[in-house]
């Protein structure tokens, strides 16, 4: 133990920049719900201006755990016109895309979405809204890609928002979060991931979101600390159920990409469900397969933000055993942990693993290329 | 294998409820008598589950683990086991009333003396708690801890509240004081689902979350700031798993990096913190398939006083005599056998 391997320079080379980049997290923000007024039925207009939205969690505006900058912001994200960050698409163009040269953005509208309203009609109302949104003022830029809002607790409305946008190639993937109400392998979600995979769109899974239950199986913590490290965990207990309810089993095409969970912890987790698993199959007669081979082949990673062990190559380690083809740069613009793509790998890679690590495999997945 | 180990995770079982009546005040035999209670298993373990027993280790007609011959020919015996540290998993945390569980902790913790710790003297063992209610179960360490054969506090991984919450220092303040290391096995008392995602369908998800619980303990100690508050308190993770700590020094180190300013009272990086203070045991062991790779992981945990050797028995964690993870080099199996465990448990350096 203890051993070192040998020290090696942290930080790519300049040039690194000049790659083409794709990036697998960027989040549009509306600076209030105004802005979706435009595309919003009238009834919920009304419902919007008199109830608010209310989310599963106490406020009815902010994070239940102050983030450490306002709106969990890059300090330098405020467009120079006014506005929230990443509410000016010009400024996003100018400070993520052509600074990074970007070439591919996926759009993820998380936060006050409609996706877990306690109101669900209502919430189906502002997920469409969203889209609709989306579309008109973000998909203009053709380097940008979209994610469909969906409704999740409401399985009709939410098959029904995809339906609506599956022949639409701008519109990439389906969203939902970590943070669901049930299990999300349970069967109430199950026509979600075949009307999904009959799209031809993987499911993104983004950490966050209000499930209504607490993070921990003890309750509730203090700290945003852990609120924001619990990603890992929902993101754990997330896979795990997909897998063990055996969704990757029954839905042929289906795809899933964990968002902003981090990705370390995968290769223990699927040890461990292999492990259980051979243990108790009896419990799970419908699975065919060990769980780390539905996880090999229908899973993919987004990388920020990046796990910084000392020493940093070590997490080379953790990417080489959940493999490289299924890991996709992302820099969370414009929040406060943002991963720069000169940065974020401790030491250089061969040409073609960097090309694919930053671009391809992204490209591949999202049939852009 | 070298004999005389330190196993630090063996589990007893109560042959039933009847068995701790002797143990209990005559108020709550009656009680108990009266309102027809015949058994607290847990959920954890559902009786015929595969994991709960090992099939060699089940006896006919007979709880596994429940009597001190099961043990001794099952455990003791065949391993060569010099200590073993009994962490009897009977699900009294899980009772609502606080008095009902501080009076069956009371109870269960006397049945150990008399039926385990009394009959064998390669036997140490946990301190139940009642943690519904820390003033209560620091009253059980304090009445327990002149006895040198009780080397730890036991608790769940999940319970009302995060573990490092500030209702329960008092426990912390008691273990410190006593020289006792903080036990915390997997299991819940089922206040809350045991994923952030509601109630799983499966027992396989119930025992694969676990880990995850595992991972916000930790995060929860380290960020209220119990070892800054008790720098010399040690936490024993125990039936955990121990393949997933490093992604979760990476992941808590990072972000305590960028948080710090909410957390000050913690005054070192969280993977400094996990190496000087948390230790965890051996089985169940999430390995990969290939050595290479477990090989890299030991590595990566930056330590080797980290693990402690256990059995976890009678829990189906390994077969045959295959009880030290594959792949330990030989030097490191030594020191997780016994170094390191003698280092946690300074009692167990102490004479009886």
């Amino acid at each position: 133990m203890n051993v070192q391997v040998a020290a090696r320079p942290t930080v790519q080379s300049a040039n690194a920049s000049k790659l083409a980049i794709a990036d697998g997290d960027i989040h549009p923000q509306r600076n209030s719900y105004k802005d979706l007024f435009p595309y919003m039925e009238q009834r919920w207009i009304e419902m919007a201006k008199t109830f608010g939205s209310r989310p599963r969690q106490a406020y009815q505006a902010g994070p239940a755990y102050p983030k450490s900058q306002p709106n969990a912001s890059r300090r330098d994200a405020w467009p120079p016109e006014g506005g929230r960050p990443g509410s000016s698409l010009p400024f996003l163009r100018q400070q993520l895309l052509d600074e990074n040269n970007i070439q591919l953005g996926i759009l993820n509208p998380t936060g006050d979405n409609g996706a877990s309203f306690q109101n669900r009609e209502f919430g189906a109302g502002v997920a469409q809204a969203m889209n609709r949104w989306v579309e008109a003022e973000w998909l203009i830029e053709p380097r940008l890609k979209g994610s469909i809002v969906v409704p999740y607790e409401d399985t009709e409305a939410a098959v029904a928002e995809i339906e609506r946008w599956a022949g639409d190639p701008r519109f990439v993937q389906v969203l939902m979060v970590t943070r669901t109400a049930n299990p999300p392998g349970q069967k109430q979600y199950w026509k979600i991931y075949e009307a999904a995979a009959a799209a031809n769109l993987p499911i993104g899974v983004h950490a966050f979101g209000f499930g209504g239950y607490p993070v921990s199986g003890s309750g509730w913590p203090s700290y945003y600390i852990e609120d924001m490290v619990g990603h890992a965990q929902s993101a754990q207990s997330f896979l795990a159920s997909m897998v063990i309810e055996g969704v990757f089993e029954r839905i042929p095409n289906f795809k899933m990409v964990m968002i902003e969970s981090g990705f370390a912890w995968l290769p223990s987790l699927a040890w461990r469900l292999d492990k259980i698993w051979n243990r108790l199959k009896v419990e799970t007669p419908h699975l065919k397969r060990a769980p780390s081979e539905y996880i090999r082949e229908s899973v993919w990673l987004t990388t920020q933000p990046m796990e910084e062990p000392q020493p940093r190559e070590h997490v080379l380690d953790a990417l080489d055993w959940i493999g490289w083809d299924r890991l996709l740069f992302a820099t969370d613009y414009p929040h406060w942990d943002f991963d720069d793509p000169t940065q974020v790998l401790p030491m250089p890679l061969p040409e073609q693993q960097r090309r694919d690590f930053f671009f391809n495999n992204a490209m591949k997945l999202y049939r852009q290329a | 294998m070298l004999g005389g180990a330190i196993d630090c995770d063996l589990h007893p079982s109560v042959p039933n409820l009847r068995a701790l009546h002797p143990y209990m005040t005559d108020h709550w035999r009656d009680i108990i008598v009266q309102r027809g209670l015949s058994e607290l298993e847990s959920i954890a373990y559902p009786a015929n589950s595969p994991l709960t027993a090992r099939p060699d280790w089940r006896p006919e007609g007979r709880k596994p683990a429940s009597t001190l011959d099961l043990v001794r020919t099952q455990a003791l015996d065949p391993f060569r086991i010099g200590t073993a540290i009994c962490n009897c998993l009977y699900g009294v945390q899980l009772l609502f009333s606080e008095d009902m569980g501080a009076g069956m902790a009371r109870a269960l913790n006397d049945w150990m003396v008399a039926e385990w710790l009394d009959k064998e003297p390669r036997l140490r063992a946990s301190i139940v708690v009642p943690v519904q209610n820390p003033e209560l179960a620091v009253d059980e360490i304090e009445r327990l801890a002149g006895d040198t054969r009780f080397v730890q506090v036991l608790m769940l991984v999940m319970g009302d509240m995060p573990l490092g919450k500030r209702l329960y220092w008092p426990i912390y303040a008691a273990a410190e004081r006593h020289n006792l290391p903080i036990g915390i096995h997997a299991g819940s008392s089922y206040r809350h689902p045991v994923t952030p995602l509601g109630w799983p369908t499966y027992y396989t998800e119930d025992y694969a979350a676990q880990a995850p619980a595992f991972q916000q303990a930790l995060s929860s100690l380290i960020c209220e700031g119990v070892f800054s508050k008790y720098p010399s308190l040690k936490v024993v993770l125990l039936e955990s798993g121990f393949t997933w700590l490093p992604a979760h020094m990476w992941r808590l180190t990072k972000f305590w990096r960028g948080l710090r300013m909410e957390v000050p009272w913690v005054d070192r990086a969280p993977a400094d913190i996990m190496r000087s203070n948390v230790r965890l045991t051996t089985q169940p062991c999430d390995a990969p398939p290939d050595r290479a790779i477990f090989q890299r992981l030991l590595d990566h945990m930056g330590s080797d006083e980290l693990l402690l050797f256990s059995s976890d028995y009678p829990h189906w964690q390994f077969d045959g005599d295959e009880i030290l993870p594959d792949g330990l080099p030989d030097g490191l199996a030594k020191k997780i056998m016994f170094d390191n465990p003698r280092a946690t448990y300074a009692r167990l350096t102490e004479t009886v």
